[in-house]
């Protein structure tokens, strides 16, 4: 491939694209490349890097707003909003240590545009939820806005949510503003020892359906739980945050709601950050060869379809509802036996395998023919020669 | 009325008798109603300042009765206008001459409350407090509480996007919603999300969820349910300036603390709240929150003590925490009452929906206040204070030639003014035909295509609530033109920055 395209600025973005539209090029979008082996694997004429659209252009810690150019380091706006005792309450997963790149180098681009959340996302949403506003440049070259810098907004269609999650396929954003929120002053967690996965997903439940606003509920069986924290049994665990009189009390309250499950324990404030942060980033698959598939379904099914997989290792984040799924090499990635375990209820995406297998499997959930064909006309009406990442998501689209 | 409709199409006027025989074999019975005195309850909806009777109006039982009467009109090029409980104050289901008014009252059962996945699926017409109501035996509620909630349907709520009171810790309905189903113009039928979480292709159920009728009529909801706070209490604070209010609700959001409910009103909004509800309202102050906070009792007292310590530190001249559940109901009454207690004390009252970033605030209600002194009209706010959404209630008289006239205007300046200085033209009550011919001032020509491009992916003859929202409709075909010239680009070659 021929070196990439790097503008310094948003007019030299629209001028990109413009360039590509008329000599008929396709343009992968990138920003410093921490997800871009995630998608199908399609072959574009050049990359367009955004990685010199960098800053922070506004943030105001009381307006809970930040604006920043979208090739701006996530790492940088995360500490400056550490600085103000706030954050992305959505957790963004950093999925370079999954993808076997270094950790810590999205972009706040990347961040919205992959729709990245966490072990939050139960709680708080994912970047969809807190993604306010973006300038970019459609496949038709020109440059267009939507939403705004303020947290409630139903003027117009709301833009931002279709390119939340739409891995640079409608536009590319050159600017993009977040909602962000206080830190939590704390937080522990309670971890209930020994549960099988159905068990677990009940206990999960409950600890869901109590007033005690859970803001991180993951199971890991056994084998994960011990490549994780070295212990020997299966690991559920709850997370509560916020002022210290309430995490204390919720805990408490947690602990009697749960003790009929099995044995208890808790973590404090500084155990209980690096472990949710692994479970956020998929540590305990991190660093060995495995196809990774993510999973979301319904809370109460994640366990059936899990155990439906067969020669798969799992763990399970957001109450059961997320399952983040290993298998050994095979022909299909296991794309057979993960698509008919999830059948209708919920969708997976593979995340991590060779870019052969990403271009001769579906990578994304296969959609019914109405939703599949409502998905071209979709990407048409933003990119209707086909510029921008054709093919990343669907092929042929 | 003075917002222009498109032209009715005389080919479909001149048709009506057959095309309501033509619905009247796909909605049997008293699904039809084609008699003028029957379909008067239907020319308007929350916006009453614009009426016009309806072609006909069809209240639909079932999906496919839904999907027979869009494909019907699709094939037949006649408009289709969406209604849910009619509660929208922009005027989102203001009926056509020529259009199809689609009644979905009659979608009002609650399908399925499944509690171990937190989710209700439910018909569209069923309310919003509905919701809560099913699902308050096990302690669960819907959490976006539209002022309307007693009447307004979910369906509604899906169209507008409506917020609440508690919608900054909360969230507005589209991070409340997993999944639909909708019919589209063609009557194809479609299932969008289901009990999980995000979507697996594009964001379609986010793009839905405040269309205002324009890309589908949805004909079922799954919502996320939530557990009820263990407590909630709310308190009054009172302040001898707007300013000082403001700067404590910059305060409290300052100090890491997000209130499950922050509402400011100002001093004529007082009064009229407390001569109507008897809340107990200070009336000797310019300004006053409610501020509510809920979890556990012990993080609710914890944070109590906090933000009246920074109410005291910018300079508030009253302070007064609920001591019991029904004391915070009534400070909430009075709050939820605020619109009809202005209807008390004025003829009319036109009720705006801006939002401003919150640090603008002293300069917006400065500015309003010039504003109302220029038009004569006076003005009442109630704020959503902690997400910058503000309503002023403009009061007026229709009966008074050329008063209306002269609100639209006022209130149109209000609107600009939220632009301006930085906010957008509306924060929950959507554009409709209200806000039609203001949406230049927030987008440009190209903004504001590529959102009807984006219709056109749904709904490409443009028949779905057509004359909302797009201050100008263009075809699609003429939209998706391209003009593209190789010689013409900056960049002939590949392009190097």
């Amino acid at each position: 491939m021929t070196d990439p395209l790097k503008p310094r600025d948003a007019k030299d973005v629209e001028a990109a694209v413009g360039w590509a539209l008329a000599e008929a090029k396709t343009l992968e979008i990138v920003g410093r490349g921490s997800k871009r082996g995630i998608g199908r694997a399609a072959q574009w004429d050049l990359s367009l890097d955004l990685s010199e659209l960098s800053g922070v252009t506004l943030y105001e810690p009381e307006e809970l707003v930040l604006s920043a150019k979208a090739g701006t380091p996530l790492a940088e706006i995360e500490k400056l909003l550490a600085e103000h005792n706030q954050e992305l309450a959505f957790e963004p997963i950093d999925y370079g240590p999954l993808l076997g790149g270094p950790a810590g180098d999205g972009t706040a681009g990347g961040t919205v545009a992959a729709n990245l959340s966490g072990p939050r996302r139960i709680k708080a949403g994912a970047a969809r939820d807190h993604f306010l506003g973006f300038t970019a440049v459609s496949g038709r070259g020109e440059t267009f806005k939507s939403g705004g810098r303020v947290v409630k907004n139903v003027t117009g269609y709301d833009l931002c949510k279709l390119m939340a999650g739409s891995w640079g396929t409608l536009a590319a954003m050159t600017d993009v503003t977040v909602k962000v929120l206080p830190r939590a002053e704390t937080g522990q967690t309670l971890l209930v020892l020994g549960l099988d996965d159905a068990k677990a997903t009940q206990a999960m439940s409950a600890a869901m359906n109590s007033p005690n606003d859970i803001s991180g509920a993951a199971h890991l069986p056994a084998p994960v739980a011990a490549r994780l924290t070295g212990a020997g049994r299966a690991v559920t665990a709850l997370r509560v945050e916020g002022v210290a009189p309430s995490v204390v009390h919720r805990v408490h309250s947690l602990e009697s709601l749960l003790k009929s499950f099995g044995a208890l324990a808790t973590l404090d404030e500084t155990t209980s950050r690096p472990f949710w942060k692994s479970v956020r980033d998929v540590m305990p698959f991190a660093g060995d060869d495995r196809v990774i598939w993510r999973i979301s379904t319904a809370p109460s099914r994640g366990h059936e379809i899990a155990a439906a997989i067969e020669e798969s290792e799992y763990f399970y984040d957001w109450a059961g509802g997320l399952i983040w799924l290993a298998l050994p090499s095979m022909h299909d990635g296991g794309a057979a036996r993960v698509r008919s375990a999830v059948a209708g209820n919920g969708h997976a995406t593979l995340i991590r395998a060779a870019p052969g297998l990403r271009a001769s499997v579906a990578v994304f959930e296969p959609q019914t023919q109405g939703l599949a064909a409502l998905t071209r006309r979709v990407k048409e009406s933003f990119d209707p020669k086909g510029v921008l990442g054709p093919g990343r998501m669907v092929a042929g689209v | 009325m003075s917002v222009k409709m498109p032209e009715p199409d005389q080919a479909v006027l001149a048709r009506r008798a057959e095309i309501v025989a033509a619905l009247q074999t796909i909605v049997p019975g008293e699904g039809v109603i084609a008699h003028e005195r029957e379909m008067r309850p239907y020319e308007s909806d929350g916006l009453t300042a614009y009426r016009q009777l309806p072609f006909v109006v069809v209240l639909p039982e079932t999906t496919e009765q839904v999907s027979r009467v869009l494909a019907y009109c699709h094939a037949n090029d006649i408009r289709v206008v969406p209604r849910g409980a009619g509660t929208s104050l922009s005027g989102g289901a203001l009926p056509l001459a020529d259009g199809v008014l689609l009644g979905m009252g009659k979608f009002n059962r609650v399908r399925e409350i499944d509690f171990a996945n937190r989710a209700a699926v439910v018909e569209p017409g069923v309310t919003n407090l509905a919701i809560s109501q099913a699902v308050a035996h096990e302690g669960f509620y819907y959490a976006p509480d539209p002022s309307s909630q007693i009447a307004c349907s979910i369906g509604g709520n899906i169209a507008e996007n409506s917020g609440g009171v508690h919608c900054l810790k909360y969230g507005m309905t589209t991070n409340n919603v997993l999944g639909c189903e909708i019919v589209l113009i063609t009557g194809e039928v479609l299932r969008i999300g289901g009990k999980h979480l995000d979507a697996e292709g594009y964001d379609l159920l986010g793009i839905i969820t405040g269309s205002e009728g324009l890309l589908g009529v949805v004909t079922e909801v799954t919502v996320r349910i939530l557990k009820k706070p263990e407590t909630a209490r709310a308190v009054l604070v009172g302040f001898m300036s707007s300013e000082d209010a403001g700067r404590c609700v910059s305060a409290i959001i300052g100090a890491g603390i997000i209130p499950g409910g922050m509402e400011m009103m100002d001093k004529p909004a007082i009064h009229a709240v407390e001569e109507f509800v008897h809340a107990g309202y200070p009336l000797d102050v310019e300004a006053l929150l409610i501020v509510e906070l809920d979890g556990p009792a012990a993080e609710v007292d914890h944070l109590l003590a906090r933000v009246e310590a920074i109410a005291r530190d910018c300079g508030s001249t009253e302070c007064r925490v609920s001591t019991s559940e029904d004391e915070r109901l009534l400070f909430w009454a009075g709050r939820k009452a605020a619109f009809p207690a202005v209807g008390r004390i004025s003829p009319d009252y036109y009720c705006m929906d801006g939002t401003i970033p919150r640090a603008k605030l002293p300069l917006v209600l400065k500015r309003t206040r010039e504003l109302s002194e220029h038009y004569g009209l006076r003005v009442a706010n109630v704020f959503h204070a902690g997400d910058g959404n503000l309503h002023p209630l403009i009061l007026y008289d229709a009966n008074k030639p050329g008063e209306l006239e002269r609100t639209e205007e006022f209130g149109a300046e209000i609107l600009k003014l939220c632009v301006e200085v930085g906010g957008v033209l509306t924060g929950e009550h959507g554009v409709g035909v209200e806000k039609r011919d203001l949406m230049p001032a927030m987008f440009s020509e190209i903004d504001l295509n590529q959102q009807q491009r984006l219709k056109c992916a749904f709904d490409a003859k443009g028949l779905l609530n057509p004359g909302k929202v797009f201050p100008t409709l263009h075809r699609c075909a003429e939209l998706g033109r391209m003009h593209v010239h190789a010689g013409r680009v900056a960049f002939p070659d590949i392009p190097r920055f």
